[in-house]
């Protein structure tokens, strides 16, 4: 099953980026800190498990777009202090709040011309 | 100081759907501003657009048989006009030039915009749905700010009701706020009818030379042109970043570091306003401009909308000529379409959506890039 994007994610984490000279975590990697612009960046896996902040859904296909919708489309709160745009399982509102846990999950997206399953990222809450 | 900048014409081709190609639409424009300004030679040619392709500006000149200066395309995304008025002014005041033509020009797709800002990957992951993002901020927005829903449907119905007195505007009825929360659900929470238009147009403006001490002879000046970009860390500035920082509240946002600019190349604050066109994207966008160019206190644009601070007979009015939910959203040209509106409303030559001794009047886009720009003209 290939990832929509190769080096975006694993079945367990985010492959994020930290930086050496100022210590803070980004998403995607990069090379190039984008806080502070140095190169002096290194592989990170971020937490897979986070905190809701914001979420909505969207309802009609976006332009390029190969899944289904409605889906579920928000932004998590990571440990590390870092804020990730993301697709949630859960496509509707009223079944979030703020602050809810949520666990990071590969998901699969749409089906590809060769017949294969591509997966991306998501958030699911966590049932506690 | 530098030289004084004068806008001595305007015009522009309504905001809609037509057959007209974007070349003729963008030719009406300059022609409408040329004539207002008395047929002027001018040594240089900046054109707003994101979507006309190449050599945009040269089509639009080369139609109208005006070609031979610099014609210089400008993509800054809906601050693209804003872009182009600010290299155009400040090319003036450097002595570069005496007189410069700036236009805008768009002719939009339906639907949400397809742009090719955003990598093939993101598009295919639903990353990319514009919006969801608007939502997000919407969202963030009611949660600091205490809007609700009603607070939103308002800014519809203010600005619709505006724009049946603009002839330049897209839609020219007004709406009830039961009308904006009954239409379809977008992204929670924004109906569609919150949401602005992309569709076509063009406007134009002349800019001259004047000198600092002399009279302007009533005409209209640009007090500042300001456009930036976004500082990186909050996850949901115009830039549509990925991730952002969770200490991101002392980030200035794109639009307030172009105001903050804006205000002090025009040497006045928010409080000397008498009239604000302002990004109106979707609803909340336009409370949250309220905040950003510091029209009211953070956390207090719930309560202005609420308390019809922006309507026509408020303490400051806000998008008199319709907004871009009126008008809809012609990238290239909706930034020089505010100028053209508050050039008509400086000059008290607006009629029935006339607001009273305006003097001082600002204009603001902001959108993907991320870039913002802030217009100040006073006259």
């Amino acid at each position: 099953m290939p990832p929509v994007r190769e080096g975006l994610f694993t079945d367990d984490h985010l492959v994020g980026g930290r930086c050496g000279a100022c210590d803070r975590y980004h998403f995607p990697r990069t090379g190039t800190c984008p806080y502070c612009s140095s190169s002096d960046t290194a592989d990170a896996a971020l937490s897979p498990t986070g905190t809701l902040w914001g979420w909505t859904a969207v309802t009609a296909s976006p332009p390029g777009y190969r899944g289904e919708v409605p889906f579920g489309f928000g932004v998590v709160q990571l440990p590390e202090g870092v804020r990730v745009i993301t697709r949630l399982t859960e496509a509707d509102p009223a079944r979030l709040t703020f602050g809810m846990p949520v666990r990071l999950r590969a998901v699969p997206l749409h089906t590809d011309e060769e017949g294969r399953i591509v997966t991306t990222y998501a958030f699911e809450t966590v049932v506690s | 100081m530098s030289r004084r900048v004068d806008l001595v014409g305007v015009g522009i081709h309504p905001f809609g759907r037509f057959e007209t190609s974007v070349t003729e639409m963008g030719a009406h424009a300059v022609r409408a501003a040329l004539d207002e300004a008395g047929d002027p030679s001018f040594q240089a040619a900046f054109c707003g657009t994101a979507y006309a392709g190449v050599a945009a500006g040269h089509k639009v000149l080369g139609a109208l048989g005006r070609t031979g200066m610099p014609i210089v395309d400008v993509e800054a995304g809906c601050a693209s006009g804003g872009a182009a008025l600010m290299l155009a002014a400040g090319a003036i005041r450097a002595g570069q030039y005496e007189c410069v033509l700036v236009f805008g020009i768009e002719k939009m797709p339906k639907g949400i915009i397809r742009s090719s800002f955003f990598e093939p990957w993101r598009e295919e992951a639903g990353l990319a749905a514009t919006p969801a993002y608007f939502a997000l901020r919407a969202q963030r927005l009611m949660r600091e700010s205490g809007a609700r829903k009603e607070h939103l449907a308002e800014v519809v119905v203010k600005n619709r009701r505006h724009g049946v007195h603009n002839p330049n505007a897209m839609f020219r009825c007004e709406v009830t706020a039961e009308e904006v929360l009954a239409s379809r659900l977008v992204s929670e929470p924004l109906h569609l009818w919150m949401l602005c238009s992309p569709n076509e147009g063009a406007a134009a403006v002349v800019l001259r030379a004047g000198s600092s001490g002399q009279e302007t002879g009533g005409a209209v000046t640009l007090a500042a042109a300001a456009l930036r970009s976004h500082l990186p860390g909050s996850v949901l500035n115009e830039g549509t970043p990925l991730s952002g920082r969770t200490d991101d509240d002392d980030i200035p946002s794109p639009t307030t570091l172009a105001a903050t600019a804006a205000y002090e190349e025009a040497g006045v604050g928010p409080d000397d306003l008498d009239v604000v066109e302002c990004q109106d994207t979707d609803a909340a966008r336009e409370l949250l401009s309220y905040e950003e160019l510091e029209l009211c206190p953070r956390g207090d644009s719930a309560k202005w909308i609420a308390e019809g601070m922006t309507t026509m007979t408020g303490r400051l009015p806000v998008n008199p000529s319709g907004g871009l939910l009126s008008k809809g959203e012609p990238l290239g040209a909706s930034a020089l379409g505010q100028v053209v509106e508050l050039v008509t409303q400086l000059r008290g030559d607006a009629g029935p959506r006339q607001v009273p001794d305006a003097h001082l009047a600002l204009g603001h886009t902001v959108g993907r890039g991320a870039n913002a720009s802030v217009v100040i003209l006073k006259r």
